[in-house]
Order: structure tokens, then C-alpha cells, then sequence
């Protein structure tokens, strides 16, 4: 008899009434990504690079700020004076400044990004899914905003912050919200171009024929349809932010020294790179690191969230 | 326009959709200062009725305006004119707030089953939106309500879990089926539900549509351009030709004896699965394209193609009249007092040698 009623498979052939349990897939978005190995590098890079940054003072024993005595006036060859990958042009262990430039740099770039995103996303899905005088209105303001040369107004901007008060929060801060507010203009194009072609599409109007309203329509069913490009954009941009800061502090309003960025250590980097070429060198070992890291987390993550792709 | 506010907000009426003299004209805008030269006539004047329960079959090319008219009942485009009532109430004058609970009784199945599923979301999600709007459901119940939805059209509670594009046309247009039917409506319009479907899986879909109205009572428009499907699940069948209606009358009248000479050629081209009678039906082959919904033609809007049309046709616009309840708009019938006028046929269909 146990047989018999094990062949049979509970509730198979009886009308089932209500709810049924199944396990939901929560994981899914997950799984996907931890299987695209160059996404799973990439976030795994990035996790190195913020621990780094997060536990410099225990990762080094030398003082970031601090000259060593032994500096002679030029900066000090890898391995010399336990300096193992050397000093910069004023005798700073180089290692210790990547580690606490990390902190400013890579700050810099996921707040100026988010920023960006936030702004441009919010103006370009304003205008695409209204269209009309509002996407007129908000495109022309966008094409004002790409007309602005950002180097200029922000040597301005930081020279003016600068100038009225010398702390370094306020100047990091005043960077920050600018690269920000000034680079929102692709992210917006974007979301405007994916909007207006996805709020023609049949499955806007079934949202819209079962009750949604704007914001529900716009938040549920069109901005997830618009990620891709979104995530390509904000990850190509973490690199042109901490590259942009790297201008600045070439021409001097960037990060004000001592405190280390990596951007500055470049720029600062640069006279002496015929004779100290490792004091250019790492620094934009890091920058490259993180742009093509944040680039193949995009990339995962672009893959992960759609479902169309398995 | 101004027919629009004359129309009365209410309407005392037995029929759950009474839709009267309804226009739909979509601006066409040109030139640097995007002005006004001339209107898409996509719906120009079209009344008719549902009866609840019933199911009016409503047929036409591409570009005649049946689609239009479904967006217009469920106010997903604002009308130029007319009136079109639901339970004696006219959609077209509703508010925000009446529109959004018109949407909890009208309810729409699209065409393309592809198009109309957010790729974004899981059939649950889907499937569920409905209930969370209008607020049918909570928390576990709203689970339960998806998997009792989905076991309706023929799917399993499982396939909440799963994405659209894992599914097939005719299943995803059963996910379609049961979205519109989370919000228990009582009347749904049905466009083109089948069009995009393989032909063996259309029949399962009609089928599940009529289980569903005897079900649940429901009441359908059934807009498609396939006559043999609209003649399987209609009570009533209207024809419509640029934005107008030609005829319309019950499903056997109709398809016994089409008035209008436009049903009749339509009606011919019908093939019959039977070689041997296939062989002998008579078709008539219009002459031409459907002609612009910009610029219609005067009189008649089927001259330029009718087999029998006269001088009348060209400058006058027939009357949409009933001969004991079968409505048609055409001169040459209004002569014959609502006979079938003769068309000769233009070719017998094939010659298919008989074995």
C-alpha cells in the first residue's frame, strides 16, 4: 500500500484550491552575477581596494603626510628605507599615500556619481515619459549644460571654495557636488532616449489600462527596462570623476595638498617622471585598476538584473 | 469638441455599452511651427451597443479604427466627440478618480503578447499588480489569488516565479488573459486577442475566452480581422471600413446574408476547408487600397471600391439604418428596402482539380 500511494504525486490530478508554496528564486540576480567571472573579479578587486582604503592606518606603518628623514631631495627608489614600492618627490611612502588617496578618491567617484545618476535619471525620465514642451524645456536645459566647459567653471568654483575657507571638507565637498551637478547631462539623454521608446510599448499601456498611475508606471515598468544603459554610463563614469580630479589637482584646485589623491600624486608625479617614473606609475596602476574594475561590475550587473539573459 | 459637452453624463439605458456617435481624429501637426494641417480620421462617427453578457464581434482591415475604438472605451485616449456609456455612465466625461474605477470593470486584452507583458517583472508581479492597486488583495492573499488566476486561464501556480519571456505566445496571452481578469471586471475589450498567435493555439485561446464569459458573465468586444474567429465567438458582428460602420447585425444574419457589399466581398474571401466546394466559391475582388483615414472618400466611403456604387454614393453619406434590427449604412440596400443587393463575382476562387 505504501507503494501505491507514493506513485501517485500529491495533488497532481486534484483541483487545487489557494496558495502554493514554491521556492522563489530571490537569489537569481545573485547567482547570475557571481557566475560572470570578470564581474566576480571586478567586485572583488573593489572590495580589496575599499578594504585598502578603509584599514590604511594598520596596512602601513608610515604616516601618509610625513617626509622621511632620509629624503635627499629626490624622491626615494622602491625598496629603499623600507619604501617598498619608493617615495614621491618630497619623500612620502608611497604605499601609505595610495592607501589613504583610495579613501579620497574612491569617495569622490561613488558620490559624484550618485549624483549624477540621481539627477540625471530624474530629468531625463521627466522628459521622456511626458514628452512634448517639458522634454523641450528639459533637453535644451541639458544642451545648455553640455555647452558649459567643466574644467573652467570648476577651477572657478573649487579657486572661489578655496579662497573663503581652507577646510578640507568643505573643498572636497564643493568638488564632489560640482562633478556632479555638471555631469548629469548623458545619464539624462540616455533615460530620455530608453523612455521615450519604452512608453510606447503595449506593456506601458496594459500598466496603464489596469489603473497605474504616473509615478507607478514610471517606476515599476519603465525605469527597471531602462537600467542597462544607465549602469554602463555610471561605471564609465566612476573613472572619468577620479580622472577629472586628477586635472584639477594638476592645476591645483583639486584635493588640497598634503592630503593625498591619487589624481594629485599623478599630477605631482609628473615632473620628475623621467627620474622617479614608479612615483607616476602606481597611482594610475590604481586609477586603471578601479575604472576597469567598476567597468566589468557594471557589466555583471547590467547581465544580472535582466532576465532575458540566463 | 462641442459634442463632447453636450452629451448628457448620464444615460438611461438597458445595455452595459451604449457608444453613440464617437469620434476620434488625431491631429497631424507639420512644418516649423507645427501647424495644423489636417486629422487622422480614425473613428468618424460610430454607435453602437453591448448587451451584458454578450459578445459583439467587431471587424475591419488594418487602419479601419476597430483598435482605436477599444482605446477609446477604456480611456486610454481621449475621444474628439460623441459619447460612450458604461452602465449608463459616459466614459468620456469621467474624472481622474471615476476613470481609475471604470479600470476595475473594463478591462483589455492587447494583441501582441509579446509587447504587452513587462519583461522586468515575474508573472506573479504581473499578475498581482491589479490586485494592489485597486487594493483586492494583501499579503498572502495576494498570492493566493495570482495562483487561483493562473490555474483559470490553464497555467500553474508555479509559473508565478518564472519571467515572460520563458513562455510561449499562446501562454503568454493566457498570463495576458488573467491580469485583465484580477480585477473581476464586466466587460473586457478584446483586441486582436489571437492575431499574433499560431493558428493551432488560436482556437484554445477563443475557447478559454468563452469558458471565461460563461464563468464569470462577462461581456466582450471582440475586435480581429479574422471573420471565421469573430463568426465562432460573437453574438453580434459590426464592420467597420475608415473609421465608420458599414454593418451590423446578429452573427447568423450577418453571415447568412451580408447587405453591404463591403461584408459580402469580405465574406467571400472566407476559403471553405473543403476542396470541392472550396473549387466552386465565387469571390469578389475589390479594386484598390483601403483609402487614407486623412483624406476619406466623400459620399460613401466605399465607392471608390464598391462593385455596384452610383451616382448617389459619391456625394451623399449613407444612413446607418436597421432593417428589423440588421444595421447598414448603404444606398443601394436603403433602394432594395433592406434586401442583399446582387454582386456579380469577380473569379471563382481556384480551380482545384477534384481527385
Amino acid at each position: 500500500m505504501a507503494g501505491i500511494t507514493q506513485t501517485i504525486p500529491s495533488g497532481a490530478l486534484l483541483p487545487v484550491q489557494g496558495v502554493e508554496e514554491y521556492p522563489q528564486d530571490r537569489h537569481q540576480t545573485w547567482r547570475k552575477f557571481s557566475r560572470h567571472r570578470l564581474a566576480l573579479s571586478g567586485a572583488i578587486v573593489l572590495l580589496l581596494l575599499v578594504f585598502g582604503a578603509t584599514a590604511a592606518p594598520w596596512l602601513s606603518h608610515f604616516d601618509p603626510n610625513a617626509i622621511d628623514t632620509q629624503w635627499s631631495g629626490t624622491p626615494l627608489a622602491p625598496g629603499a628605507f623600507g619604501h617598498w614600492i619608493g617615495t614621491d618627490e618630497i619623500g612620502r611612502d608611497l604605499y601609505t599615500r595610495l592607501l589613504f588617496g583610495a579613501r579620497i578618491s574612491l569617495t569622490l567617484a561613488v558620490f559624484a556619481v550618485v549624483i549624477e545618476v540621481v539627477l540625471g535619471t530624474l530629468i531625463g525620465a521627466v522628459a521622456g515619459y511626458y514628452g512634448g514642451k517639458i522634454d523641450g524645456a528639459l533637453m535644451r536645459l541639458t544642451d545648455t549644460f553640455l555647452s558649459i566647459p567643466l574644467l573652467p567653471l570648476l577651477l572657478v568654483i573649487t579657486g572661489i571654495v578655496a579662497a573663503s575657507s581652507s577646510k578640507a571638507a568643505l573643498n572636497f565637498a564643493s568638488i564632489v557636488l560640482i562633478i556632479g551637478l555638471l555631469s548629469w547631462m548623458n545619464v539624462a539623454r540616455l533615460v530620455r532616449g530608453s523612455f521615450l521608446s519604452l512608453r510606447e510599448k503595449e506593456f506601458c499601456e496594459a500598466a496603464r489600462a489596469i489603473g497605474s498611475n504616473d509615478s507607478r508606471i514610471v517606476i515599476r515598468h519603465l525605469l527597471p527596462n531602462a537600467v542597462a544603459p544607465i549602469v554602463v554610463q555610471a561605471t564609465l563614469d566612476v573613472g572619468n570623476v577620479i580622472l577629472l580630479e586628477s586635472a584639477l589637482s594638476y592645476l591645483g584646485f583639486g584635493i588640497q595638498p598634503p592630503t593625498a589623491s591619487w589624481g594629485s600624486m599623478l599630477a605631482n608625479a609628473q615632473e620628475n617622471i623621467t627620474i622617479a617614473p614608479w612615483a607616476a606609475i602606481y597611482p594610475g596602476l590604481c586609477i586603471f585598476i578601479t575604472v576597469l574594475a567598476v567597468n566589468y561590475m557594471g557589466d555583471g550587473l547590467r547581465d544580472a538584473l535582466d532576465p532575458n539573459v540566463q | 469638441m462641442s459634442v463632447l459637452q453636450e452629451a448628457p453624463v448620464t444615460e438611461p439605458t438597458t445595455d452595459l455599452v451604449a457608444v453613440q456617435d464617437l469620434y476620434k481624429y488625431f491631429p497631424i501637426h507639420a512644418g516649423l511651427l507645427s501647424r495644423h494641417i489636417g486629422d487622422v480620421r480614425a473613428v468618424d462617427g460610430v454607435d453602437f451597443s453591448i448587451a451584458a453578457g454578450e459578445t459583439l464581434g467587431l471587424v475591419g482591415e488594418s487602419g479601419s479604427g476597430k483598435t482605436t475604438v477599444g482605446r477609446l472605451l477604456l480611456r486610454l485616449l481621449p475621444a474628439t466627440s460623441g459619447a460612450a456609456y458604461f452602465e449608463g455612465q459616459n466614459i468620456l466625461k469621467m474624472t481622474r478618480a471615476q476613470v481609475r474605477r471604470l479600470r476595475k470593470d473594463i478591462q483589455i486584452i492587447f494583441q501582441d503578447p509579446y509587447a504587452s507583458l513587462n519583461p522586468r517583472m515575474t508573472v506573479g508581479d504581473i499578475i498581482a499588480e491589479p490586485l494592489h492597486i485597486h487594493k483586492l488583495a494583501r499579503g498572502k492573499d495576494v498570492d493566493a489569488k495570482v495562483h487561483d488566476l493562473l490555474r483559470t486561464v490553464g497555467l500553474s501556480a508555479y509559473h508565478a516565479n518564472r519571467y515572460p519571456h520563458e513562455f510561449s505566445g499562446g501562454q503568454r496571452q493566457r498570463i495576458g488573459v488573467a491580469r485583465a481578469l484580477a480585477v473581476s471586471p464586466k466587460f473586457i475589450v478584446a483586441d486582436e486577442p489571437v492575431s499574433a498567435l499560431d493558428v493551432s493555439i488560436q482556437a484554445q485561446v477563443v475557447n478559454l475566452l468563452q469558458d471565461l464569459q460563461d464563468q464569470f458573465g462577462l461581456t466582450y468586444l471582440f475586435i480581429a480581422h479574422d471573420l471565421s474567429v469573430v463568426r465562432h465567438i460573437s453574438d453580434r458582428v459590426a464592420v467597420m471600413y475608415v473609421g465608420k460602420l458599414m454593418e451590423l447585425a446578429d452573427r447568423e444574419e450577418l453571415y447568412r446574408q451580408p447587405l453591404h457589399p463591403y461584408t459580402q466581398s469580405l465574406l467571400s474571401a472566407i476559403p471553405i476547408p473543403d476542396p470541392r466546394v472550396e473549387g466552386r466559391r465565387e469571390r469578389i475582388i475589390l479594386q484598390g487600397d483601403i483609402p487614407s483615414p486623412v483624406n476619406p472618400p466623400s459620399g460613401c466611403r466605399f465607392h471608390t471600391r464598391c462593385p455596384i456604387a452610383f451616382e448617389r454614393c459619391i456625394t451623399e453619406v449613407p444612413e446607418f439604418k436597421s432593417y428589423d434590427g440588421h444595421y447598414v449604412a448603404c444606398h443601394a440596400v436603403e433602394q432594395l428596402g433592406g434586401k442583399q443587393p446582387e454582386i456579380r463575382p469577380t473569379t471563382k476562387a481556384r480551380t482545384v482539380p477534384v481527385a
